[in-house]
C-alpha cells in the first residue's frame, strides 16, 4: 500500500495550525483566564481586583446552597439521561418494527428536534401554567396540585419532562440507525434460537446497540448538564427564586445576573474540572468494554 | 454647466458639514414593548428638538442584561453614552468610582441649571452619594402601591386598608366571604422588605443604610419584619393572601383576572393596567402599614431604574448628554412619559403641570405614588446602597419562596438571609479594595 506523506515536518503543523489557533484562542485562552479570575475579587468594571488566593473555591464548598444545586444538578441529569435514552430506544425499537407508514411516524417522532431550547422551555411554560395548562389540569385530576414556579418539586417535574421531550428525538434518531444496521443474518438467526421477543431484545439486540448506547450516553449526560440552560432560563423566567436550578445556570445567575466574576469563574473552573473527569471516563473506563463491529 | 457642478458640490459639502456637525450619542436601556415605544418618542422629540445633538436608543434586554452589557462595553471601552441601570444594579455602577460622571457634576459643567430640590422628595438621594450629591438621573421612577379592584371591595363591603391591622381583622375576612383572595404581591423584596423598612422607617443596614461605606451589614433579621412574614404565612393559611410565584406577572395575573382582590404592584403598572380590558374598575392607594411598628407611617423610596452618563466621552459629546438630561427632565417631557407610562413624575414642576392639567381628576390612582414619595421623610427613608445587591435579592426570593411553600420557617429564612447577605456585602467590600 502506497502512504500518503509529508517531506518536511513543517507542512502538517502548517496545515493544522487554523484549526490550532481557534481552539487556541476560543478554548484555552477563556479557559486560562478563567482559571485567572477565580483567584481574585474583581470589581465589575474592572477598577480594581483584589487576590484572594482559593477562597472562592471554599466559599463556594462552604455554601450549603451550592451543594444543594449540585445535588440537584446530579438527579437532574440522572433522570434526564435515564428517561431520554429508554424512551427513545423504546419508540426506536417500535419504529424498526412498523412496515406501513414507517416514513411518516419517524419523520413525526423526529419534528421536535428542531425545536430550540427556549421555545421548548416556553411550551412547558404553556403545557404547565398555573390556571389553564392542559397538563396542570391533567395532574389536577390525578389529584396532583400541580403549581410551576411555586413548588420546588414541581418546577424540577416539570424541567426533566421538557428537557427529556426535546432530546428524544436526536436519540431515536441514533437509536433507529442503529438498530438498522444489524445485520439481517443476525437476526434470523436469533429468531431460531430464542423465541421470546423480550429475551432476544436483551441478548442480542442490546449488545450490539452498545456502541451507539454509549456515545449517546455521553451525549445526554452533557445535553443534561450544559444544553439545558434555555430550558431552565424559560420555566423560572429568569428568576430562580426557589425553584430548582442546575450548576451551568447558577454561573450564570451569579456571573451574568449579579457581576460576581471572581465567584462565578471558580463555578465555571469546578464545570471544567467535571468535563475533563467525564471525558477521561468515558476514554478510560467504559470505551475499552464496548465492542466495535 | 461648470457653474452648475459647483453649486452642486458646494450644497453637497454643506449638507454634509451640517449633518458632521451633529453630535451623536447612545442610550442603552433595558425598556421593552410599549415602554420602548415611549423611549424612542422622546429620543426622537430630543432630535426634533434641536439640530446639534443626535440621541440613539438602543434596546438591550432586561435590567441585569442591559447592566452586564454595559460593564462589557466599558471594560471594551466600547460604552454608551447614557446607560440604564435598575435600583440594584446601582451600587455596582457608583461604587465603580470613574465609571461614570456625578449627574450633577455633568450638568454644573455644562451650564445646565441643577437644583436637587427641585426633584420629588422620594426621588432626590436614591442615587445621590452620602453627601448627597445626585450621581445617576433617575428615570423611571416607581414605588410600590396598592392597586384594588373596586367591585370586589364594595361587593365585600369595605373600603381599602390603611394599616395592614385593618387588613388583616376587616378587609381580608369580608373579601374572601365575598369569595376574593385578597392579596397578592409582586417583588416580595422590593415591596415586603426594601420599602417595608422605609415605610416603617427602620434601618435596613449599618452606615446610614450602606450610603456611607461599603463595609455594611445587613439589618433585615428584625422583630418587625418577621413579625410581618409571621403574619402572611397566616394570611395564607387563612386564603387572605396568596403567593403565585417569584415572577413579576405571576402574581399580577390573578388579580387581572379578577380572582385575586388587591394586588401589591408598582406605580409604574398603571399605564399598563389602564391599557388592559380588565372585566373590572380598578383604583390604587398606598402602601399599609403596621400600626403596632408606627403611627406615622413615613414615605416610600423609588424603584425602576436611573440613567447613568458613562465616562470616558469627549467634551462634547458629554455636553450632548447634558442637553438630553436637560430636556428629559423638563415638566413636559417628564409628565408625557408620566401620563404614558405610570412612572412618577421626578421634579415638582411636572407633578404640578399634571395636576394643573387635571390628569388625576381623570384617574386618581395615577396620583398615589407621587403622594406616597412625598410624605414625611425619615432617617431611613431615602433608600439603601448595598454591594452585589442582585444575589441578596435572589437569596431573598429563595428564603420568601421557601416560607411561602412550608419548607422552612420565618426565623431560619431571616437567619439565612442575614448570614448569606453579609457574606456577599463582605465579597463586595473586596472587590472595591
Amino acid at each position: 500500500m502506497k502512504r500518503a506523506g509529508f517531506s518536511t515536518k513543517w507542512m502538517p503543523i502548517l496545515l493544522l495550525l487554523p484549526q490550532l489557533v481557534i481552539i487556541a484562542v476560543f478554548f484555552y485562552w477563556p479557559a486560562a483566564h478563567a482559571i485567572h479570575s477565580s483567584f481574585f475579587l474583581q470589581d465589575p468594571f474592572g477598577f480594581g481586583s483584589t487576590y484572594v488566593g482559593i477562597d472562592n473555591y471554599t466559599d463556594l464548598l462552604g455554601s450549603s446552597e451550592y451543594r444543594r444545586v449540585a445535588r440537584f444538578t446530579v438527579v437532574f441529569t440522572v433522570l434526564v439521561t435515564f428517561f431520554s435514552l429508554a424512551l427513545a430506544l423504546l419508540l426506536a425499537v417500535k419504529a424498526d418494527n412498523v412496515l406501513r407508514g414507517a416514513r411518516t411516524y419517524r419523520t413525526l417522532l423526529m419534528w421536535v428536534y428542531a425545536v430550540a431550547p427556549p421555545v421548548a422551555g416556553f411550551i412547558g411554560l404553556i403545557m404547565f401554567d398555573q390556571s389553564w395548562g392542559p397538563l396542570t389540569r391533567f395532574a389536577g385530576y390525578l389529584g396532583w396540585d400541580f403549581v410551576l414556579g411555586v413548588n420546588f418539586n414541581d418546577t424540577a417535574t416539570a424541567m426533566v419532562i421538557v428537557s427529556v421531550w426535546k432530546q428524544i428525538p436526536v436519540n431515536f434518531i441514533f437509536f433507529l440507525s442503529g438498530l438498522q444496521s444489524i445485520p439481517r443474518a443476525v437476526r434470523e438467526a436469533a429468531l431460531i434460537d430464542n423465541r421470546s421477543a423480550t429475551g432476544r431484545f436483551w441478548d442480542v439486540t442490546f449488545p450490539l446497540l452498545a456502541p451507539t448506547g454509549f456515545f449517546l450516553l455521553i451525549i445526554n449526560i452533557t445535553y443534561a448538564l450544559f444544553d439545558t440552560f434555555g430550558i431552565i432560563d424559560t420555566l423560572v423566567k429568569g428568576e430562580p427564586g426557589n425553584n430548582p436550578m442546575t450548576l451551568v445556570y447558577k454561573v450564570y445567575v451569579d456571573g451574568f445576573r449579579g457581576n460576581d466574576m471572581g465567584g462565578s469563574s471558580a463555578q465555571s473552573v469546578i464545570l471544567m474540572v467535571l468535563v475533563l473527569a467525564l471525558t477521561v471516563f468515558q476514554f478510560r473506563m467504559i470505551d475499552r468494554r464496548i465492542h466495535y463491529t | 454647466m461648470k457653474r452648475i457642478t459647483f453649486t452642486t458640490a458646494a450644497t453637497l459639502a454643506f449638507v454634509a458639514n451640517a449633518a458632521f456637525a451633529e453630535t451623536e450619542i447612545t442610550w442603552w436601556h433595558a425598556m421593552g414593548g410599549a415602554l420602548g415605544d415611549t423611549v424612542n418618542q422622546i429620543a426622537s422629540d430630543f432630535n426634533a428638538s434641536q439640530d446639534e445633538y443626535k440621541i440613539t436608543p438602543v434596546f438591550k434586554g432586561t435590567y441585569e442584561e442591559t447592566l452586564t452589557a454595559g460593564i462589557a462595553a466599558f471594560r471594551a471601552g466600547e460604552q454608551p453614552n447614557v446607560m440604564q441601570v435598575f435600583d440594584a444594579g446601582a451600587a455596582t455602577v457608583i461604587g465603580a468610582k470613574g465609571a461614570t460622571i456625578p449627574v450633577q457634576d455633568l450638568l454644573a459643567d455644562n451650564g445646565v441649571d441643577f437644583d436637587i430640590n427641585d426633584y420629588i422628595a422620594g426621588v432626590r438621594y436614591f442615587y445621590a452619594d452620602s453627601d448627597g450629591k445626585m450621581i445617576g438621573m433617575p428615570f423611571n421612577s416607581s414605588t410600590p402601591i396598592m392597586y384594588y379592584n373596586i367591585q370586589a371591595l364594595e361587593k365585600a363591603g369595605v373600603t381599602a386598608p390603611k394599616t395592614w391591622e385593618e387588613f388583616q381583622t376587616v378587609t381580608a375576612p369580608a373579601l374572601k366571604e365575598a369569595g376574593y383572595t385578597a392579596l397578592s404581591q409582586s417583588h416580595l423584596p422590593w415591596i415586603f422588605t426594601e420599602n417595608f423598612h422605609s415605610r416603617h422607617n427602620l434601618p435596613f443596614a449599618t452606615n446610614n443604610n450602606g450610603y456611607d461605606s461599603v463595609d455594611t451589614q445587613i439589618l433585615v433579621n428584625n422583630d418587625a419584619i418577621k413579625a410581618h412574614f409571621t403574619a402572611v404565612t397566616d394570611w395564607q393559611k387563612n386564603g387572605h393572601f396568596e403567593w403565585f410565584g417569584t415572577g413579576w406577572g405571576d402574581n399580577q395575573t390573578p388579580f387581572e383576572e379578577g380572582k385575586v382582590a388587591m394586588w401589591l404592584g408598582s406605580s409604574g403598572s398603571f399605564g399598563g393596567l389602564s391599557k388592559k380590558d380588565l372585566p373590572f374598575d380598578f383604583s390604587a392607594t398606598m402602601l399599609p402599614y403596621w400600626e403596632t411598628v408606627t403611627t406615622e407611617p413615613t414615605q416610600t423610596f423609588i424603584g425602576g431604574a436611573s440613567l447613568f452618563a458613562m465616562a470616558g466621552h469627549d467634551a462634547e459629546e458629554n455636553k450632548a448628554t447634558a442637553a438630553f438630561f436637560d430636556f428629559l427632565t423638563s415638566a413636559e417631557v417628564q409628565y408625557f412619559w408620566h401620563k404614558e407610562t405610570g412612572y412618577v413624575p421626578i421634579t415638582e414642576a411636572a407633578y404640578e403641570m399634571a395636576k394643573a392639567d387635571g390628569h388625576y381628576d381623570r384617574a386618581p390612582a395615577a396620583e398615589v405614588g407621587i403622594q406616597q414619595l412625598s410624605l414625611p421623610a425619615g432617617d431611613n427613608t431615602k433608600g439603601y446602597r448595598m454591594g452585589f445587591y442582585v444575589q441578596i435579592r435572589d437569596v431573598m426570593n429563595r428564603e420568601y419562596g421557601r416560607i411561602l411553600t412550608g419548607e422552612t420557617s420565618v426565623e431560619d429564612a431571616f437567619k439565612a438571609i442575614e448570614s448569606e447577605a453579609n457574606a456577599l456585602l463582605a465579597r463586595f467590600a473586596k472587590t472595591q479594595g
